[in-house]
């Protein structure tokens, strides 16, 4: 299985990573050899087998909806390099095309 | 007296509460011990020297006062995959760099609650993903029983800082032999406890239904310790398992008449090192000669857990990775728009194996592969932990070697991640079946490096695989010698 540099970059581009033309034909190598590995479990019968999605024993938690003071908001924004009057500063989300 | 550096947590416990030795000293000593060493060991990426001794300071007072907590003025070290408030956590990368937590992982905040003093944080494979600490952003850590040689990974540092005596205790995690595989290669004792055994608060995900904090230690009783500490419901995570939580040290018996040890023919696989073979062999013996009744027993699905694990953690990994985007921690790159912004800060703030495992998953979860490669890898997980079940049916713990080879040289697998991957191909199939693990030491190579023998138990058998270690770390003394530096 070999994937295309298309694919590469689709995926890629799903990721939001940007990749040089050194990474994406790096990747498209090893990335293949790692899924034409995996590809082994195709083999194994697994029609009445149900998925593990966790090995918890547990049903779905739940807690009291009650109202509790939450992280002072200065605090969280510190980590932030970039933010203003309380709020995160980001840049244009939408494009002129958009 | 040993040299303060040279103590284990129990041994430093008892000085401690006797009143011969102070907090402070214990405290200055291993700081010493990191500032002589660290230099060719580049186990840390934070040492917290003024922290560190304003916390033994305290722990002194509050033993005077009369207080006595079970961990008071006891140094540990803690991987940098866990927050720690106002103390850098880069978790080994780029895209956090200069990140302050604004919260405490729970784990760390229980060993403080117990008295300990935090010496600061280690060096590990970027988002803990990787075997030799190589793929960290900033340093490779050298293991202290060959500094050519990698210390395994990804908890490299805190496996490095406690084989070389810079610090008698250690947290790392494993979401795939992340603690028992460097504990395996640096000679001393990792453990992994059971999926939701310990709260997984303020530990940065990387896959969340395999990942584990655990201790790494000089010895079982001390990983007992900690465990016992770290372990525990918290209502902050809710994968954390509500059982209460035993006494961990009663576990800790010589005596092993009857204990059901299974060995697995599929851990012993060609091109598995023979010395590591031999010395989990004899190790088995040993057990045997001691009491133990071996079984031969069988996980037939055994040489899918790799495919399977790099399927699944990639798929989770690219779900918690998206986090990173340089907006609300860490540093961002210049752009025009949000998107190029995410792009150019991910793209140049992740390193080459976390991008290549984003990749991986993104493809696994992508429309049209979903069914063919992450259904399926989870339907095969369901195999791998049915046949632990079956196994743990027929006997009370399984023991094999915890690593396939003792430790490589630095550069010896980066330039092939699958060679890399197999480095952990006797640990990942615990973490697909969230059941517990240890690694200690059982033997040396003729080169003079540590061989690991991996105890593996049932979900929550964390005493069974403590009671096995310990009575076969009792029996022997691998776990007395230490690395020449």
């Amino acid at each position: 299985m070999t994937l295309s540099l298309e694919e590469v970059e689709h995926i890629a581009e799903l990721a939001k990573l940007a990749l040089s033309d050194e990474e994406k034909a790096r990747y498209r190598e090893q990335l293949s050899a790692i899924l034409e590995y995996a590809a082994r479990i195709q083999a194994v019968d697994t029609d009445d087998i149900l998925p593990t999605a966790t090995v918890l024993p547990l049903d779905t938690v739940l807690r009291e909806d009650e109202v509790r003071p939450s992280m002072p908001r200065e605090k969280l924004l510190a980590g932030s390099r970039e933010h203003e009057q309380g709020m995160y500063r980001v840049n244009a989300v939408l494009d002129e095309s958009a | 007296m040993n040299e303060l550096t040279d103590l284990t947590i129990s041994e430093a416990q008892g000085l401690l509460r006797a009143g011969q030795i102070s907090a402070v000293e214990l405290t200055e000593a291993h700081l010493e011990r990191i500032s002589a060493l660290d230099g060719q060991i580049h186990a840390f990426l934070t040492i917290a020297a003024d922290r560190a001794l304003e916390q033994a300071r305290r722990a002194d007072a509050r033993r005077l006062s009369g207080e006595a907590p079970p961990l008071l003025g006891i140094p540990l070290a803690y991987k940098d995959v866990l927050a720690t408030e106002g103390v850098p956590t880069t978790c080994g990368s780029r895209i956090l760099e200069g990140y302050l937590p604004p919260y405490t992982a729970t784990a760390v905040a229980r060993l403080a609650q117990a008295g300990a003093v935090m010496l600061g944080k280690t060096n590990m494979d970027e988002f803990a993903m990787g075997s030799s600490t190589e793929n960290s952003a900033y340093q490779i850590t050298a293991n202290p029983w060959d500094l050519q040689r990698v210390p395994g990974g990804s908890s490299g540092g805190s496996a490095a800082a406690v084989a070389a005596h810079m610090v008698p205790g250690a947290l790392g995690t494993d979401t795939g032999g992340s603690i028992r595989q460097p504990a395996a290669l640096c000679g001393v004792v990792g453990l992994k406890p059971t999926y939701g055994r310990v709260s997984r608060y303020g530990l940065v995900a990387f896959a969340s239904s395999l990942d584990q904090i655990g201790p790494l230690t000089r010895s079982v009783a001390d990983a007992a310790a900690l465990l016992g500490v770290i372990a525990g419901h918290d209502s902050q995570d809710s994968t954390s398992l509500p059982q209460p939580v035993p006494d961990y040290s009663r576990a800790l018996r010589e005596d092993v008449q009857g204990l059901r040890v299974g060995v697995p023919r599929e851990y012993f696989i060609d091109g598995m090192a023979p010395e590591v073979e031999a010395g989990v062999r004899q190790a088995v013996e040993l057990l045997q000669e001691l009491g133990a009744e071996v079984h031969e027993v069988s996980l037939p699905h055994t040489d899918l857990a790799l495919p399977v694990y790099y399927l699944i953690a990639p798929a989770e990994c690219s779900a918690n990775l998206a986090r990173f985007e340089g907006i609300r921690y860490g540093p961002r790159a210049e752009a025009e728009s949000m998107w190029d912004g995410y792009r150019a800060t991910r793209g140049g703030g992740f390193g080459p194996e976390v991008k290549r495992r984003i990749m991986l998953g993104t493809y696994a979860l992508s429309a049209g592969y979903y069914d063919a490669y992450y259904l399926k890898a989870q339907k095969v997980r369901t195999l791998i932990k049915r046949d632990f079940d079956q196994a743990f049916d027929q006997v009370d713990v399984i023991a094999c070697p915890a690593s396939p080879t003792t430790a490589f040289k630095v550069g010896e697998r980066m330039d092939d991640p699958l060679q890399m991957y197999l480095s952990d191909v006797f640990t990942l199939a615990v973490n697909l079946a969230g059941i517990c693990g240890i690694s200690l030491p059982c033997g040396f190579d003729t080169r003079g490096l540590p061989i690991g023998l991996q105890i593996i138990g049932p979900a929550l058998g964390e005493e069974r695989i403590l009671h096995a270690a310990y009575a076969y770390e009792q029996a022997t003394d691998w776990h007395m010698r230490a690395p020449a530096l």
